[in-house]
């Protein structure tokens, strides 16, 4: 620690260690009416850092909108929203990212972000039930990108799978714009009754604080600052915690357990970014309560630990109990019986109060609601001036591909594009008894035992798209995260996000993160999906270049009936295949024009309703049990998607006369919103037509499925060259060989 | 049928197995815990898959040695059946309740995926009402399950007919790609000198249920439950 223990105005290498700025010191000095001591100083820069205190985000977040029917517990509430979907059940969810961690030591920093997320969730009372995760990686001919995947992917599987929580979906891409700060965004989803949800309130002065699990070490001090600066490369390897998965199923089993077996758990936090601190703090102010700390009684890991060190440590897979007085060994018992070491540290007041003591000597002494009221920052919102270079595209430019056969073999092994069943066959996707549709199709499909019902889960983010304009990139995240849960069969219900930018403090980024929350609210509020939760990650940066702006939205939706579920593979040899939707198939911004052309240019669009109205027609057809498959057509165009429907459903394609207009890479390879390709047999064609004329939504014919070979327009290759394609692009570049000639 | 599912610390598929035992199998199953001491009650002992003890030191050695493990022993050596599966199997094998032991995956890579498996012996509990020679499809989920044996321990699994399921191809033929993790002979499972211990690395309670994509899984609980009418 750095500090001095005099109470002079900080240095501005301290102010940076606890990532102030000089107002903002001199702010908090004017709040208190006297200059924060040092481990004051540490307190309000953890509580103000953008990851706890979202003081950049905050004011442009309420845009989104967050009521709805089926919400029960909205964003900011608790530790995760929640939402009723039936039966007595909610589900509750959140998204949280692990980027600055990760590009360090990505196996234990995409690790303790799973742990992390699984906390948030089973704080709640909920048991954890999936995980998906939504990652962007930097180019994988490179060294470093492959090890920094392989690291994360490696992290993940070996937490997830440790406490059994089936990790079911998510999605990859990769792009140079993520070479140093891969993003690694990690969603929980849980299961609960109504009436057990749980708080992490603070309420009722002389109430007990427990705190239980993991000893408290020297590890992981700054991460929230450190997550709140750019270039976490220079200097930060040591505020990267080292996480314990078997120690935190012991902490689920054990919290579940105590809040099944007594009342006497009246709140439950978790320690995450900036530990002790702010989930102390953030239990208080949703009590509206003080709370009182006796450091002593904190089981340490080092000898020596200073106040400061211990108020800030992220040691992992701890949590912050709150027991009714007098009650905390009916409580300590449980933890006792899985092999928990728990100690009383303090108790709730009425102080309104962060009052923490060390051997009975004043530490600190802050009020709760000036640290958790963190100042906030508006910017103009100035349309930048690379929009206006990377917008226009000039198709006469650009040949068409001589051989489209060759083309849409190169693209089939993009690692954008190919199976991303080398990263998943990592994750136990299939513990817990529920997984219906595993990861692989548009949706993750997970059953609810004991009810007829199904929840599906996507999750989704276009960088490219956002890059090229932010709003039309903030809403088809909101769009195709709810047509892949359409495409299942089941109804959108509400989402969760995780906002990955560039710093806000550059208009660039600050433009690209008001642009795309509008273009997320405008979808949402069409769509009829609230936000329930969601995180936000600033700062994604390393030399001096931020990362494409990355919203990633996590939908959630419901399916009445999980039998009337519809998969994305081709079930019957003679089926018809058409494509459902107005989008029109465009260049711009395509997985194609960055493979063939290594080009990033063009306005992408999206007409919201069509949106709504494509997604509602595949749901009614499904319902009505008229298809054989449905499938998002997204990244890489119709080609692809037909080929992807192809592999899963082990059938050929025959559309050699496939409809097209204009130029052909457009017609096979060009991509838009709204489009699902389906199948069906001939004799639903009528009702599907009917179904598509009622809602006003054109239905394009394509061809038949069948046979052993895919041809679509001018491509013909047999399936199994192309699954081969497919199948090995992600495999090879994960191993540094480069892609299939 | 009596079923018991031993839970030890970090154990997490006890949920799934007692799920399949209760509302697939019909059996009356309950769990035990790391700590109990006694199993007279029950028929059938189900050690599951998961990471006890966050697999720490190595897979399944300590659990091996848990006060339960007394009385699984007790339970064996009365003839009655005991069920490893995934972890439970690398526990049998630390506890000395079956031969042999387990390498990291050739891969070097947890797996989860389906896989096909062919009975090489009915002559175990779990296996009884299977046909010899038919091939179920389930799926494994591990790091560590590359099973090795030395060569005579190998010769008398053969010569006793106690290797109970092989890695095959769909169409029930042994190849290189059909073996997941590089265990040798492709041994997917095993029984004990008396047959009553078994232990397999696949999931049957996976595989049980025609919505989680397949139903082969119930060929082992069927077998148990004849086995224990007979």
């Amino acid at each position: 620690m750095t500090l001095t223990p005099t109470h002079e105005p900080p240095s501005d290498e301290v102010l940076r260690e606890v990532a102030l700025t000089r107002d903002e010191y001199h702010f908090a000095a004017d709040l208190l009416d006297r200059p924060p001591n040092p481990v004051e100083l540490g307190i309000i820069g953890g509580m103000w850092s953008e990851h706890c205190g979202y003081k950049h985000s905050r004011p442009l977040l309420g845009r989104l909108p967050s009521e709805g029917p089926h919400v029960l517990i909205g964003p900011g509430e608790e530790n995760a929203g929640a939402v009723d979907i039936g039966h007595g059940l909610a589900i509750v969810m959140k998204v949280e990212s692990h980027n600055h961690p990760s590009a360090v030591e990505p196996f234990q920093g995409a690790a303790t972000g799973v742990g992390g997320i699984l906390r948030d969730i089973f704080t709640m009372g909920a048991r954890p039930i999936a995980l998906l995760d939504s990652l962007r990686f930097g180019p994988l001919d490179d060294r470093r990108g492959r090890y920094l995947a392989n690291g994360i992917v490696g992290g993940i599987g070996w937490y997830g799978n440790c406490m059994g929580v089936p990790t079911v979906g998510g999605e990859v891409q990769v792009s140079a714009s993520y070479r140093g700060n891969p993003l690694v965004n990690a969603m929980c989803v849980g299961l609960i009754q109504h009436e057990q949800l749980t708080s992490a309130a603070a309420s009722g002065a002389g109430n007990e604080l427990i705190l239980v699990g993991a000893d408290t070490g020297r590890d992981g001090i700054h991460g929230a600052t450190f997550a709140s600066v750019d270039d976490p490369e220079a200097s930060h390897r040591g505020v990267v915690q080292v996480g314990n998965p078997f120690m935190e199923k012991l902490l689920l089993e054990a919290c579940l357990e105590v809040l099944q077996t007594t009342d006497a758990i009246l709140g439950l936090q978790d320690l995450g970014a900036t530990g002790l601190t702010s989930s102390s703090v953030e239990s208080a102010g949703r009590g509206g309560t003080g709370v009182v700390l006796n450091l002593e009684h904190v089981a340490r890991r080092a000898a020596g630990m200073t106040p400061y060190e211990v108020m800030l440590s992220e040691s992992q897979e701890r949590m912050l109990v709150v027991a009714a007085r007098g009650r905390a060994h009916e409580v300590q018992r449980v933890f006792d019986k899985w092999g928990l070491h728990s100690d009383v540290i303090g108790e709730v007041t009425e102080t309104g109060l962060l009052d923490v003591r060390d051997n009975g000597q004043s530490a600190a002494t802050l009020p709760i609601t000036m640290l958790t009221d963190a100042p906030t920052y508006t910017y103009p919102v100035e349309r930048p001036a690379y929009l206006d270079e990377v917008g226009p595209l000039d198709l006469d430019a650009l040949p068409e591909p001589d051989d489209p056969t060759s083309a849409f073999l190169q693209l089939l092994a993009s690692p954008n594009i190919a199976s991303r069943r080398p990263i998943y066959r990592q994750y136990d996707h299939m513990v817990g008894a529920n997984t219906v549709i595993a990861p692989g199709g548009d949706a993750a499909l997970l059953r609810i035992k004991g009810t007829p019902m199904a929840v599906a889960l996507s999750t989704d983010g276009n960088g490219r798209t956002t890059y090229l304009d932010p709003f039309v990139g903030g809403a088809a995240a909101i769009a195709e995260s709810a047509r892949n849960v359409s495409c299942t069969g089941a109804r959108p219900l509400a989402f969760t996000n995780c906002l990955n930018f560039g710093s806000p403090e550059q208009s660039a980024a600050y433009y690209q993160l008001s642009r795309a929350i509008d273009g997320m609210a405008a979808a949402a509020r069409t769509l009829e999906t609230p936000v329930i939760s969601g995180n936000v990650s600033l700062y994604n940066e390393s030399g001096g270049e931020a990362i494409w702006p990355t919203p990633v939205v996590g939908m959630l939706g419901v399916l009445d009936e999980a039998e009337w579920r519809c998969g994305m593979g081709f079930a019957n040899d003679g089926d018809e295949i058409a494509v459902l939707g107005a989008g029109r198939p465009r260049l711009d911004g395509s997985e194609f024009l960055s493979i063939a052309h290594d080009l990033v240019a063009g306005q992408p669009e999206i007409d919201l309703v069509d949106e709504i109205a494509v997604q509602r027609l595949v749901r009614e057809l499904i319902a009505g049990r008229l298809l054989s498959s449905a499938h998002d057509c997204s990244d890489g165009g119709l080609a692809v998607a037909l080929a992807e429907s192809a592999f899963a459903g082990g059938l050929g394609v025959q559309a050699s006369d496939l409809p097209t207009s204009g130029r052909l890479d457009e017609s096979l390879f060009g991509e838009s919103q709204s489009r699902i390709v389906v199948s069906y047999p001939p004799l639903a064609a009528a009702a599907v037509a009917a179904a598509a004329a009622t809602l006003s939504v054109p239905i394009t014919p394509i061809g038949l499925v069948g046979g052993a070979r895919l041809r679509i327009g001018p491509i013909d290759v047999p399936l199994a060259r192309a699954e081969q394609a497919w199948s090995q692009g992600l495999e090879l570049a994960l191993a540094g060989h480069a892609p299939p000639g | 049928m009596n079923a018991a599912v031993v839970v030890f610390p970090g154990s997490n598929c006890d949920a799934d197995t007692l799920h399949v035992l209760s509302n697939v199998a019909g059996m009356h199953a309950r769990y035990a815990w790391h700590a109990d001491t006694a199993l007279d009650d029950v028929d059938l002992v189900v050690l599951p898959g998961g990471f006890s003890h966050g697999d720490y030191l190595r897979t399944g050695a300590m659990a091996a040695r848990a006060p339960v493990m007394t009385a699984v022993r007790d339970h064996a050596a009365r003839g009655r059946p005991v069920l490893g599966i995934c972890n439970g199997f690398q526990i049998l094998l630390e506890a000395g309740l079956l031969p042999g032991a387990m390498l990291l995956n050739d891969s070097t890579q947890f797996r989860c995926e389906w896989t096909h498996l062919r009975v090489e012996s009915t002559q175990t509990p779990c296996t009884s009402a299977a046909g010899n020679g038919q091939v179920l499809r389930l799926p494994i989920a591990h790091a560590e399950g590359n099973f090795v044996i030395d060569p005579d321990g190998l010769a008398q699994l053969h010569d006793q007919d106690r290797v109970v399921f092989r890695y095959v191809s769909p169409d029930g033929k042994r190849s290189a790609v059909a073996n997941p993790n590089g265990a040798i002979d492709d041994i997917a499972g095993i029984c004990n000198a008396g047959r009553n211990v078994v232990g397999m690395m696949p999931h049957p309670e996976r595989a049980s249920e025609a919505a989680l994509g397949g139903e082969d899984g119930r060929a082992i609980w069927d077998s148990l439950l004849a086995a224990a009418g007979a």
